[in-house]
């Protein structure tokens, strides 16, 4: 087994990547660069939160938004109803994850009775009733939208909370995501995504899988844009409901290679910050999208299931090459295997 | 010998294509039984409707004495009707041992074992890291067959479980069949190789437009005039003369 050999290293350079997540801020300490970082850390939570949803399962949601934005809402709803102030706004993030949690459930029920691309369509249209009811309640404040709260903290340690926070809730989603991919769940839902009737001809009981999985990414999600809408300091419904944001996202997965937890991790971390430079370049305005919708359409041609599946192909391919290829067609014992059948050894 | 699985008067209708016009057929309990027929005579439709893929406009089926019409997939397969597919219906992305699992997760416990020693039975144990998808035709069959194992089916639908094999293979897949048979498993057998239906079943029932021609020992049925029938009678011009005629052409 190489897996053992393999787990010490590994787990070193985990160590290594979080030990430079963490100093991260304090060596660019530039509040321009640790926006970048905050907004960073945001998006790796939303992609793998997407991700242990559409990733493992197949069904490509183009609706987090939903969750992204009820997250923002409730928290701004919530802290203005219930008059908190400062820190203690935050004490509002797990009833944030639960509104997610709760949205998901008729969402999910409605939505994943399709599959494929009725099921992008059904979730693009729930978006755009979210969309349209930030719009027009008087409690979320129409077009103008909420501000949240005042929050005491100087310039220099806006930031730098602002990223631990999102740092924390980064972890915490790569965790949960690493764990249900080696879960029977997860297996359960990697089965759906390959055939959902054959996996449901063997037992799976699926619709429960995969609600209690958009449940969770919901939750995430929403867990998440609470954070954001706080950082931002206001949400209107075109950012928080931002059509934009699901495109993104889906970027983000497909790019880092979507179905693998590291994939939508690494695709965050390269494309949220080439958008906010992109954007942050007054001669290149306007252009930022222009480069996106160019990015996804290199990546669909050219690597469809993303750079770590990719690379890890080509590694492989680096380590085997001259040594014969997998054995293909003996299921039998040696003995049966006839000479000069596909079988047999080169 | 008392029937596991009994299917009675099943009609099943596609528009205007009565698939199954009422299908009744007995399948004896540690028995190996065939099923065959020409293209289009509802075998594999008697397979959806038995495990739960599709619904039966009339009809009814009874195993271990209980009605079972028109059940989900799921709740059949618990109840302990494994079944195949005519292609094999695997988890491509996902690895053979993985595949394993799928319907082995109600068992909590020794599964894992019991996959490995499912996989080592089928002859699949050195592929089980490979994703399945990556497997041959023929081993995809088999290890379609080990995942349906994994639950301990009491009876098993292998829907033309030689078809497009190699012949070394489709040996394999016999003896295995035969050496669960002998540990107490049924099976019910689609298939189009005549030689393997004789050779491996205890009785043959032969569907002919959705309803039953005939049914009997293999012996009897090679020679049953009314097997020919179903295999000529119809106004079907390009279906070969005889099962084994029919089988060649498959080949």
């Amino acid at each position: 087994m190489t897996l053992s050999r393999d787990k010490l290293p590994r787990a070193g350079g985990l160590i290594v990547l979080l030990a430079l997540a963490i100093a991260f801020p304090w060596l660019f300490s530039n509040p321009a660069v640790t926006n970048y970082g905050v907004f960073a850390m945001i998006f790796v939570t939303v992609a793998s939160a997407w991700n242990l949803f559409s990733g493992y399962s197949g069904y490509i949601s183009l609706g987090h938004a939903v969750f992204y934005g009820s997250g923002a809402y409730v928290m701004g709803v919530a802290a203005k109803a219930w008059h908190l102030e400062g820190t203690a706004v935050f004490e509002l993030l797990p009833l944030c994850a639960l509104a997610g949690a709760v949205i998901a459930v008729p969402f999910g029920l409605v939505a994943l009775r399709v599959r494929r691309h009725t099921f992008i369509v059904v979730t693009i249209a729930v978006f755009f009733i979210f969309q349209l009811m930030a719009f027009n309640f008087s409690f979320t404040g129409g077009s103008s939208g909420l501000s949240s709260p005042f929050l005491s903290w100087t310039q220099a340690s806006f930031n730098l909370s602002f990223y631990d926070i999102a740092l924390a809730c980064a972890v915490g989603t790569i965790v949960i995501s690493w764990l249900i991919r080696r879960s029977t769940f997860g297996l359960r839902l990697r089965a759906i995504r390959d055939d959902e009737d054959r996996a449901r001809g063997l037992g799976v009981k699926t619709m429960r899988v995969k609600l209690s999985a958009f449940v969770i990414s919901g939750a995430l999600t929403s867990l998440i844009g609470a954070v954001w809408f706080y950082y931002e300091t206001q949400v209107q419904p075109q950012t928080g409901f931002d059509p934009l944001f699901d495109l993104t996202v889906v970027l983000m997965a497909f790019l880092g290679g979507y179905g693998s937890v590291a994939g939508p991790v690494l695709g965050a971390l390269l494309i949220e910050p080439g958008t906010l430079w992109l954007n942050s370049q007054p001669q290149l305005s306007g252009i930022a999208e222009i480069v996106l919708g160019a990015v996804f359409l290199a990546v669909v041609l050219f690597v469809p299931r993303g750079i770590i599946p990719a690379g890890g192909e080509w590694i492989t391919k680096l380590r085997t090459r001259g040594k014969p290829a997998v054995v293909p067609a003996v299921a039998m014992t040696k003995e049966s295997v006839p000479a000069g059948t596909p079988g047999g050894e080169k | 010998m008392t029937a596991l699985l009994r299917t009675d008067g099943i009609r099943k209708a596609y528009g205007g294509v009565q698939a199954l016009d009422g299908a009744t057929l007995e399948v004896a309990e540690g028995k190996i039984t065939g099923l065959i027929g020409p293209n289009g005579s509802g075998k594999t439709t008697l397979f959806n409707v038995i495990t739960g893929y599709e619904k039966a406009d009339a009809g009814d089926i009874v195993f271990r004495g209980k009605t079972i019409t028109n059940q989900r997939p799921d709740k059949v397969f618990s109840a302990g009707i494994g079944r195949t597919f005519q292609l094999s219906r695997i988890f491509p992305r996902l690895s053979v041992e993985e595949n394993m699992l799928v319907a082995a997760q109600h068992k909590r416990g020794k599964h894992r074992a019991r996959a490995r020693e499912l996989l080592e039975f089928v002859g699949l144990e050195r592929h089980a890291e490979l994703p399945a998808g990556s497997l041959s035709y023929g081993q995809r069959k088999l290890l379609e067959l080990a995942y349906v194992l994994i639950a301990d089916p009491a009876v098993i639908l292998l829907d033309e479980p030689a078809g497009g094999v190699n012949p070394t293979l489709i040996n394999h897949i016999a003896d295995r069949i035969r050496q669960l048979n002998a540990s107490g498993t049924t099976f019910l057998i689609v298939e189009h190789n005549m030689e393997f239906v004789m050779g491996l079943c205890d009785s043959v029932t032969v569907l002919a437009s959705g309803t039953v021609a005939a049914s009997g020992p293999p012996d009897a049925i090679r020679t049953d005039p009314r097997v020919l029938d179903a295999y000529l009678g119809s106004d079907v011009e390009d279906e070969p003369a005889s099962p084994e005629e029919a089988a060649d052409a498959e080949r």
